[in-house]
């Protein structure tokens, strides 16, 4: 009996698309067929999509968690490899609260990890990979791109202390421009002392408008290396049929605790969440103690329940 | 079912709060190039769209626009920054439209002593700033989370203290309660989904300059 392909409803048949792409890619899957102890979530709380973790007690009397996210899972099992490059991707069900919602849900998500030698290279890979996955939903979508060392870089030009430094990482994420100039008055800094910060916020869109200025405010600081770092990781997409869909914005995350370097996001006309999400964890790494770097994404299937078919995948 | 969504996509989808905040804005947009003659005709309809300007604008709850905004049915809204900190919705804030200005503090009865050996009791519609603020200078509290009438509570002896937007501090007078503290100073903010942003960037940015400049 053949496989009727008519059975698989939306969500299914992006999910398996997907895992072709990132097999043909030389991506291998794991299976996270265990749980893991509800201690390894608790000590990276602020590292999970959402607050709540649903826990249960195991046979052994142990504190388990089912699955809030799968990265950790994958971080805390898998061995450093050194000089190597480690290509994974699963395909599981995460239990999470979403965002204004009062319970728990079962959300589908399709990830990529790329662990170990992590050089510019592997990093234009996953950009290229995410982008790929996005056209593969929908054509019309939109892949955010920052530098988030660049990021943290420029607001140390103008944060005097830890809190004030939240603070404006806060409204860098929510495009909060006018609140940035509030705090930096608050905390006696002259009027006009954020202006290079405020210009990089405010410089956003296509990197061939706008990373010349990038550029410019990034050597004006002493950032320079970090910029030239984003120039290159675009760099392979440029010319490609992509080039129209990537836009640079230093609003797409604020999380430094866990992520550094090139960070990003996807979005499709017409949802309102992105329905992709990744970037550089080495700090993750650190925190876990493994030597590696590491680069992945996830795509969120659950999200594209809004997603026509004309649009979508094919 | 599909048609909806198609003109969802193509008009800048704006959620304006009812009252006369939202008139205000709504005069604000129209002369930055948004208008829709529509809305200003006495009816009881909530949604108003015009073809030419491109602009569909809908009434709802004050409280609401943020969850508007965030779960993408607008692209765009006014919402007061006492919601902003109280929820904390995903959302992009994009300028200080300067209007609607007031402020939240700490309220008190007239020549009400604190007793600093004893936890405050705090009355208030906004739970998480009251406990953001107390947090910040480490006093420990009671929050009694009220849906209105937040006034009367000290007046009761339900709480000591109340955490509550001021305006002119008429009502509060009237209550024989006094500022002890400003918090934060509230106005209307735009905001805008993080999606709706990217697809319908031109737009925006024609309405945040007609507005004035990109930021107040």
């Amino acid at each position: 009996m053949e496989l009727n392909l008519n059975v698989l409803d939306e969500q299914e048949r992006i999910g398996f698309l997907l895992r072709s792409l990132y097999q043909e890619h030389g991506f291998t899957r794991y299976r996270m067929s265990k749980f893991e102890e509800y201690d390894l979530y608790s000590r990276n709380k602020d590292f999970l999509l959402s607050e709540g973790v649903l826990t249960f007690t195991d046979l052994n009397g142990r504190l388990m968690a089912l699955k809030p996210d799968v990265t950790l899972s994958i971080v805390r099992n898998m061995k450093d490899c050194g000089n190597g490059l480690q290509k994974l991707y699963y395909h599981e069900n995460v239990y999470r609260v979403p965002a204004g919602s009062d319970g728990f849900r079962e959300e589908t998500q399709v990830g990529v990890e790329c662990m170990g030698r992590v050089d510019g290279k592997a990093i234009q890979e996953m950009l290229k990979l995410a982008a790929e996955s996005l056209r593969l939903l929908s054509g019309r979508y939109v892949l955010e791109i920052s530098h988030l060392d660049l990021l943290s870089a420029m607001v140390d030009t103008v944060a005097t202390d830890n809190g004030t430094r939240e603070r404006i990482l806060r409204c860098s994420g929510q495009k909060n421009l006018h609140g940035i100039s509030e705090i930096c008055r608050e905390a006696g800094l002259a009027e006009g002392a954020e202006r290079p910060l405020l210009e990089m916020l405010g410089t956003y869109g296509s990197p061939r408008t706008v990373m010349p200025a990038i550029r410019r405010i990034a050597e004006e600081n002493g950032c320079g290396d970090y910029a030239r770092e984003l120039g290159q990781a675009v760099a392979s997409l440029m010319g490609t049929e992509e080039e129209e869909h990537l836009w640079i914005d230093f609003s797409a995350t604020e999380d430094l605790k866990y992520y550094n370097g090139i960070a990003f996001k996807g979005f499709l006309e017409g949802i309102p969440d992105p329905v992709l999400s990744g970037g550089q964890y080495d700090a993750l790494m650190r925190r876990m103690h493994r030597k590696d770097r590491a680069v992945g994404f996830a795509v969120f299937l659950h999200r594209l329940d809004r997603l026509n078919r004309e649009g979508g995948a094919n | 079912m599909e048609a909806n969504r198609t003109s969802q996509v193509n008009y800048l989808n704006v959620a304006l709060p009812k009252g006369r905040l939202g008139e205000k804005v709504y005069q604000l947009f129209a002369e930055a190039g948004f208008e829709c003659p529509s809305i200003l005709e006495n009816s009881r309809k909530l949604i108003f769209e015009n073809p030419e300007t491109g602009v569909r604008y809908f009434w709802v709850k004050p409280s609401d626009v943020a969850i508007y905004v965030a779960r993408g049915a607008a692209d765009i809204g006014v919402a007061g920054k006492d919601i902003l900190l109280e929820y904390r919705p995903d959302v992009y804030e994009l300028m200080d439209l300067g209007i609607g200005k007031c402020r939240m503090a700490v309220a008190a009865p007239v020549g009400f002593a604190e007793d600093p050996a004893r936890t405050l009791r705090v009355a208030t519609k906004f739970s998480r700033i009251a406990r953001d603020y107390y947090a910040g200078i480490g006093r420990d509290i009671d929050i009694i989370h009220l849906n209105g009438s937040i006034e009367i509570a000290p007046i009761l002896g339900l709480s000591d203290v109340i955490v509550d937007i001021v305006e002119t501090g008429t009502t509060l007078r009237e209550n024989h309660l006094e500022v002890r503290e400003t918090i934060v100073p509230i106005s209307a903010r735009l905001i805008a989904n993080r999606s709706g942003f990217k697809f319908k960037r031109e737009a925006i940015e024609r309405l945040m300059a007609g507005l004035g400049g990109k930021d107040k």
